[in-house]
């Protein structure tokens, strides 16, 4: 266990460093950061001292390393666009991104799971049918399309809920939330609704699957026999052996939600990390672009490393790495 | 599957007694799986009609959205055609500059449907060869390559595309980016998905490889190109073609995507996506139709793909026969 639990830090570390390099690469080759950095009256002097100063002169690897360890301490450098420091305008922007992905994961589950539920034990139900169907449409709706959507009936037509913004927040230490204010709630709907769709259904299919499995065992069939009541059977009984891969892949489904959240806040112009990353880009803001794709890629690794380590704990069979599969793909 | 993935038979001394190519693919399993399945024919029905009406646009559409001089202003902000003050010939209304909104998302759709073709022919040869090469080799090859595409699926899709289109445009001088921007996003959109098919090729032909067939032709000095290509490829088309299909699907979807971002196609050539981003602006004026109908074609495209997919993946599987 213990060499399974370095292997798989070690290759998390690898891969984090990859995405380094990579981060590194597009900061230090994709415009010249001391043109980015001075303003137009700046002598030549003032330009070379600054590259000096910034350590651009020194080798490729030192210069790496030293990006390295500044990122491990959380220093990404200064924005180009608004001259912050980096990682003070992520912080701020953090808390908006997590309660949408936090609120989105929740309606996923409270939704998906019952659905999929109901589509397994009435498998051959109208209902059912018409449900699987619409589990199709739901991965085939862009997310963004949805959110246009939302806002068309719900705040065009029907003006009953916000389009766009945060609402009141309020702040409690670096935290700022909108889940304690109406105005904050209320904005939170559709953003969060339409964030939900592609994840319902992930959550619906695979509750599915799994219910339509457990259904056959054994104990199921004893349950039943006993006279245990159906609904008991199923909701309990089958339902709770179903859950551990439903919980893995909401785990793993968070990284891939952090980053389709930069398109609903795009759509909702939800000040969260995603809207902060689509402007970096858009004014080649690089060290924005590095941090973002660092932080996103850290969530990422971590998630699959804590998920990977968890099974192999619970399963010796995964700790033979010739076992292990492909991990999670977005 | 194996007799039509197989490489084409040259002309054999029985071929008139063999049926013809178009006899045996009507007969197949497959065909018949399509007849008895609905919704894959209702998918494929709609899919045929948006290709085909994508390709004849310029003759069947009553203007040429990208000719300016088409465009006239008094045109503008007209509603549907089955709304009071719609116009003929503008059966879906116009826009604020006078285009007409059909003629506009058939050439859009044109565009997305290229780009998505064009990003999953990109990664299918991409992720097949590195795959086959990566399961044939072994050894250090198949290290590298399978770690760059470890490294590749520790980061989103999505954020993936953005940064490549990010850094290609701002690199390339102004003048370029709108002629590139189509093959940038090919390329950005091909660029995270090849791993995807070079794993699964990659596991075959490590199987593949082992076996004494291989060995055998290996033995006769028939060159490792030739074995990947001929031998071990058609092996693994099975699963490769479902997963064509339905990233065919999720290719068109990123290509949209990126584009209402506005990190894709620019608004002169625009996409479906462009296109849901220049009405998105619309939004609150009462406008609605220049946004929703680009919406609808592109969920219906995507839709009927997937569907397609989602039959051919339970089409395929043998345990489900």
């Amino acid at each position: 266990m213990i060499a399974f639990l370095i292997k798989r830090m070690a290759n998390a570390a690898f891969v984090m460093l990859a995405v380094a390099l990579l981060a590194f690469v597009i900061f230090r080759f994709f415009g010249d950061p001391v043109e980015m950095m001075v303003n137009e009256q700046a002598t030549q002097a003032d330009r070379a001292e600054l590259r000096e100063r910034l350590g651009l002169n020194d080798g490729f690897a030192t210069q790496y390393a030293r990006f390295v360890t500044n990122a491990v301490q959380g220093d990404f450098g200064i924005s180009y666009r608004n001259q912050q420091d980096v990682m003070v305008l992520i912080k701020d922007r953090f808390p908006a991104t997590f309660e949408l992905v936090l609120v989105a994961t929740v309606i996923s589950l409270v939704v998906g799971i019952p659905l999929g539920v109901i589509t397994a034990v009435h498998r051959r139900s109208r209902l059912a049918q018409a449900l699987q169907l619409g589990s199709i449409v739901g991965v085939s709706l862009p997310s963004f399309v949805v959110g246009i959507l939302l806002i068309l009936g719900f705040s065009v037509s029907l003006g009953w809920l916000p389009a766009f913004g945060r609402g009141e927040t309020v702040q409690i230490g670096w935290w700022s939330t909108g889940l304690l204010t109406p105005s904050g709630r209320a904005a939170l709907v559709l953003p969060a609704v339409s964030l939900s769709t592609f994840q319902i259904t992930l959550v619906m299919r695979l509750v599915r699957a799994e219910m339509l499995e457990t259904l056959r065992s054994d104990y199921i069939k004893f349950a039943r026999a006993r006279g245990v009541p159906a609904a008991r059977v199923q909701w309990r009984h089958a339902l709770r052996n179903c859950l551990m891969p439903v919980i893995t892949l909401t785990g793993m489904q968070i990284g891939n939600l952090i980053a389709f959240a930069l398109v609903t806040e795009t759509v909702f112009q939800w000040p969260g990390m995603g809207m902060l990353f689509i402007q970096a880009v858009t004014f080649v803001d690089i060290p924005v672009m590095a941090a973002y794709l660092l932080l996103v890629s850290l969530i990422f690794v971590v998630l699959n490393t804590v998920v990977d380590i968890t099974y192999a704990w619970v399963d010796p069979r995964l700790r033979d790495d010739s076992a292990r599969s492909g991990g999670a793909h977005g | 599957m194996d007799h039509t993935a197989s490489p084409a038979a040259p002309a054999r001394p029985e071929t008139a007694a063999r049926p013809s190519r178009l006899t045996r693919l009507r007969d197949s399993d497959l065909a018949h799986s399509f007849r008895a399945h609905p919704s894959a024919m209702l998918a494929a029905a709609v899919l045929a009609l948006v290709a085909l009406s994508a390709v004849l646009a310029p003759l069947i559409t009553p203007q040429n959205p990208y000719d300016l001089a088409a465009l006239e202003l008094w045109n503008s902000e007209i509603p549907p055609i089955w709304q009071a003050q719609g116009q003929w010939p503008y059966l879906l209304g116009t826009d604020t500059q006078g285009r007409d909104i059909l003629s506009a998302i058939l050439y859009g759709s044109r565009i997305s449907l290229i780009i998505g073709f064009a990003s999953v022919l990109l990664a299918l040869s991409v992720g097949l060869s590195l795959g086959l090469v990566a399961g044939y080799l072994g050894g250090w090859v198949d290290n590298v390559i399978m770690r760059v595409g470890d490294v590749l699926l520790s980061m989103p899709f999505i954020l993936i595309a953005i940064l490549i289109t990010a850094i290609a445009t701002a690199s390339l001088p102004a003048g370029l980016r709108d002629v590139l921007a189509a093959p940038i996003l090919i390329f950005a959109i091909a660029v995270p998905s090849w791993v995807q098919y070079a794993r699964t090729v990659r596991a075959s032909a490590m199987v593949e490889a082992k076996k004494e067939y291989v060995q055998a032709a290996r033995l006769i000095r028939v060159p490792a190109w030739r074995i990947m290509l001929h031998h071990i490829l058609p092996n693994c088309l099975t699963p490769i073609m479902v997963a064509a299909t339905l990233n065919f699907g999720l290719a068109i979807l990123s290509e949209a995507t990126l584009s209402f971002l506005g990190v894709g196609m620019p608004p002169d050539q625009p996409s479906l996506g462009t296109l849901i981003r220049i009405g998105n602006q619309y939004l609150f004026s009462g406008l609605w139709w220049i946004v929703v109908f680009p919406s609808v074609q592109l969920c219906l495209i995507v839709l009927s793909v997937n569907m397609i997919g989602d039959w051919l993946r339970d089409a395929l599987n043998p345990k489900l026969r």
